[in-house]
């Protein structure tokens, strides 16, 4: 059987602000074996733009991702909420509209990048070495439109020398929402402190998520508040620990 | 807030001040960390999505068939002697109760918990006319004493510590009670007993009207309930017109969802089922039962997109998993109902006028979803209001920004053209990897949150190098 032609949805966050995410994933896709390309013609999933309400905006950047993304096997991104928006929300955006099978078809092959790993590539344990103790904070979208919770924790259980241990409410929202950190930034600075008040308490000194916009949101508060405490995608850690990055510059 | 009065704040300023509260986050996360655990453990062992499918299907075969089930009610209620009185809105009910209290010259009510008599505003309508109204569930009287809304829908001073609630007792009854919770209650519990001896009306709330028994169900821990329903002669239930069930085989399936949900208990401690007024065999009861059944905005919802909001069984279970809720209490919400099915509910009753706001307190983290025992959309409803919301009241300057993000992010020369500019741009904020200081509107989020600066080379830019690396023979990763 030919390598799966996977095209790596970088997602606008990784791109412009965590490369390095990008180039770990892709390694990690290349790792288990896929044919890995990256469609130049993609921007962001317009995200932003449906929670805020603007829909025929978040359309219009929704029909550049649909055509960025046409013939590829699977669309892989480094963040659970914009693989669901390409999952869960286009269907909707597109109901009734003529790009509706076009978005139904890319909702079919679009994924998570450890649910890919594991569920669709087979990757069972990752070997490598990384020393420390992590905790796992679960993305929202991740988590609930997707139900990605198991597979970046078997993935992290592979790897020597690194404790995972878990906090009270992995699955709490760290406050991020995309507009909604700007729109309420003191509740949304509160629910990071709630969070990083969790981390705290496992005595971890690195936080590990699958989704930049969480990443961004929790690292921000936490250098901004003096903690020590890194916050790490998961992809970065696993290539990092597996020694897969030159590989990927 | 109720009816007709203005909201306090909009959400942003309510939260502030919630925020500002020394101990309140606490107080809250702690009673909802209560809840979660009671929840999982009351459905450990049950088929919970088997239970949540046939609520949901309960409710919405209910709600679409809401006209049918209500006369259907009515006609029944009415054949054992209740009054049933429809209320368009929430003026009419409390006129219809103001007629009751006064028709029987009462001047003490003794009030259960009622969520659908705070958004009619009824204690103060009922106290502007002298009667002298009381709430009996414990935790409506400390937050009536305290001269608050309820926080919280099914625990409405969920705010208060044991400490501010013995503080609040000594401060307005000139007690020396101690914090603590059992000798708290039992000081409440001996007021509150004189009241239900002495109360001519009772006025309560219900949690489900059983159409083809006419009878309507009242669920407490307290016995509160029962005491407001038995020993006034006089019993008025004030209902959502959209808390019906068919019959009590449809009965049996919500209440574990119910209970199970909003406390985490199997069974409730007290079920009343009131048929109607004392019949001419019965030892007691009251000698009328009225049943006023609220509309106040609710039928406009039926066969909207937003009908399922309607099924609503007001567990609070919704309340108890909110992030955000859980930072601010039902007092940031500035409504009747806060948490996420308050972020709903209000801007559908109230309009986008008065509650538009909600819609947007809410990072849409979909835990309010995940737990509803009756499967109600509620995060995609957030996302649908905010459609709705943005079509009707964005400014022209919101607007604009959003569709210029989207023209120039929707082609890919001028979305790297824009992260030029802005790497271009940053350096003046950047400093030691990060910038802590942006202008706007990115100083929303370095207000309190350091921001990553745009990379030296975006993921575009490195991957084209390695791309053109690769094809002269440097290894390609595989």
């Amino acid at each position: 059987m030919p390598p799966a032609r996977v095209a790596l949805f970088v997602t606008c966050l990784v791109d412009l602000l965590y490369p390095e995410v990008g180039e770990a994933s892709a390694a990690l896709l290349r790792h288990a074996g896929a044919d890995v390309a990256f469609p130049a013609a993609q921007t962001c999933c317009g995200q932003p733009q449906l929670n805020s309400g603007f829909v025929d905006d978040a359309r219009r950047l929704a029909r550049g991702t649909l055509r960025a993304f046409e013939g590829f096997d699977a669309v892989v991104a480094p963040s659970g909420s914009c693989a669901a928006m390409l999952r869960v929300s286009y269907p909707h955006l597109f109901a009734g509209e003529s790009e509706e099978p076009r978005a139904r078809d890319l909702a079919g092959r679009t994924f998570e990048l450890t649910e890919y790993l594991v569920d669709h590539l087979g990757v069972d344990r990752l070997q490598g070495r990384w020393e420390g103790r992590v905790t796992y904070h679960d993305a929202c979208h991740g988590l609930r439109e997707l139900g990605v919770r198991a597979q970046g924790r078997q993935l992290l259980s592979g790897i020597d020398g690194l404790e995972l241990v878990e906090m009270a409410r992995p699955d709490a929202c760290c406050g991020f929402g995309g507009t909604f950190s700007v729109r309420l930034p003191e509740v949304a600075v509160a629910m990071a402190d709630d969070k990083a008040a969790q981390i705290d308490a496992t005595g971890a000194g690195t936080v590990v998520a699958g989704d930049a916009g969480c990443l961004m949101h929790m690292a921000g508060r936490l250098t901004r508040s003096g903690s020590d405490v890194a916050a790490m995608h998961v992809a970065s850690l696993l290539a990092s620990a597996a020694g897969l990055e030159s590989a990927a510059t | 807030m109720t009816a007709g009065e203005e909201r306090a704040g909009t959400f942003a300023e309510l939260a502030h001040v919630q925020l500002e509260k020394p101990g309140l986050r606490r107080a809250i996360g702690s009673a909802m960390d209560r809840f979660v655990v009671n929840r999982a453990n009351a459905f450990a062992g049950a088929d919970l999505e088997a239970m949540r499918a046939a609520g949901e299907a309960i409710r919405a075969h209910t709600v679409a068939r809401l006209d049918v089930y209500l006369a259907q009610f009515a006609e029944a209620a009415e054949a054992r002697g209740t009054k049933v009185f429809f209320a368009a809105d929430g003026a009419e009910a409390v006129e219809y109760v103001r007629g009751v209290v006064r028709g029987h010259g009462a001047t003490r009510v003794a009030k259960g918990k009622s969520m659908a008599s705070e958004e009619i505003g009824l204690n103060h309508a009922l106290e502007a006319d002298g009667v002298d109204v009381v709430e009996t569930d414990l935790g409506e009287y400390i937050v009536q004493v305290a001269h608050e809304p309820p926080s919280h829908i099914i625990v409405p001073a969920i705010h208060k510590t044991r400490q501010d609630v013995a503080e609040l007792f000594n401060d307005v009854h000139h007690t020396d009670l101690p914090a603590d919770p059992p000798e708290l209650t039992r000081f409440a519990r001996e007021l509150l007993r004189d009241r239900f001896l002495s109360a001519d009306v009772g006025i309560t709330g219900v949690n489900f009207a059983v159409a083809d028994a006419g009878a309507v169900v009242i669920v407490t821990n307290e016995g509160n309930g029962r005491m407001c329903s038995t020993l006034p002669k006089v019993h008025v239930a004030l209902m959502g017109m959209e808390r019906i069930v068919p019959s009590f085989r449809e009965l049996a399936v919500m209440l574990p969802l119910l209970t199970g949900s909003a406390t985490g208990q199997r069974v409730t401690a007290y079920l009343n089922v009131i048929g109607g007024p004392r019949g001419p065999d019965d030892v007691d009861g009251p000698d009328e039962v009225h049943v006023v059944i609220l509309d106040n905005g609710r039928s406009r919802l039926l066969g909207t997109e937003y009908r399922s909001v309607l099924h609503c069984i007001r567990c609070g279970a919704c309340q108890n998993v909110c992030p955000v809720y859980r930072q601010v209490g039902g007092h940031g919400y500035g409504a009747v109902y806060g948490g996420p099915i308050g972020a709903v509910l209000t801007p559908l009753l109230d309009g986008f006028e008065r509650a538009g706001d909600l819609p947007y307190a809410s990072s849409l983290c979909a835990a309010c979803t995940d737990v509803c025992p009756v499967r109600i959309p509620l995060h995609e409803h957030l996302l649908s209001l905010r459609r709705d919301v943005a079509r009707e009241r964005a400014g022209a300057a919101e607007r604009s920004a959003f569709r210029t993000w989207s023209a120039v992010w929707s082609r890919p020369w001028s979305y790297r053209l824009a992260a030029r500019l802005g790497r271009a741009g940053q350096v003046v904020f950047a400093r030691g990897g990060r910038i802590r200081r942006a202008p706007f509107p990115l100083s929303r989020w370095t207000s309190g949150r350091d921001l990553p600066p745009i990379a030296s080379r975006t993921f575009r830019e490195r991957w084209k190098r390695t791309r053109r690396g690769s094809r002269n023979g440097a290894p390609d990763g595989r």
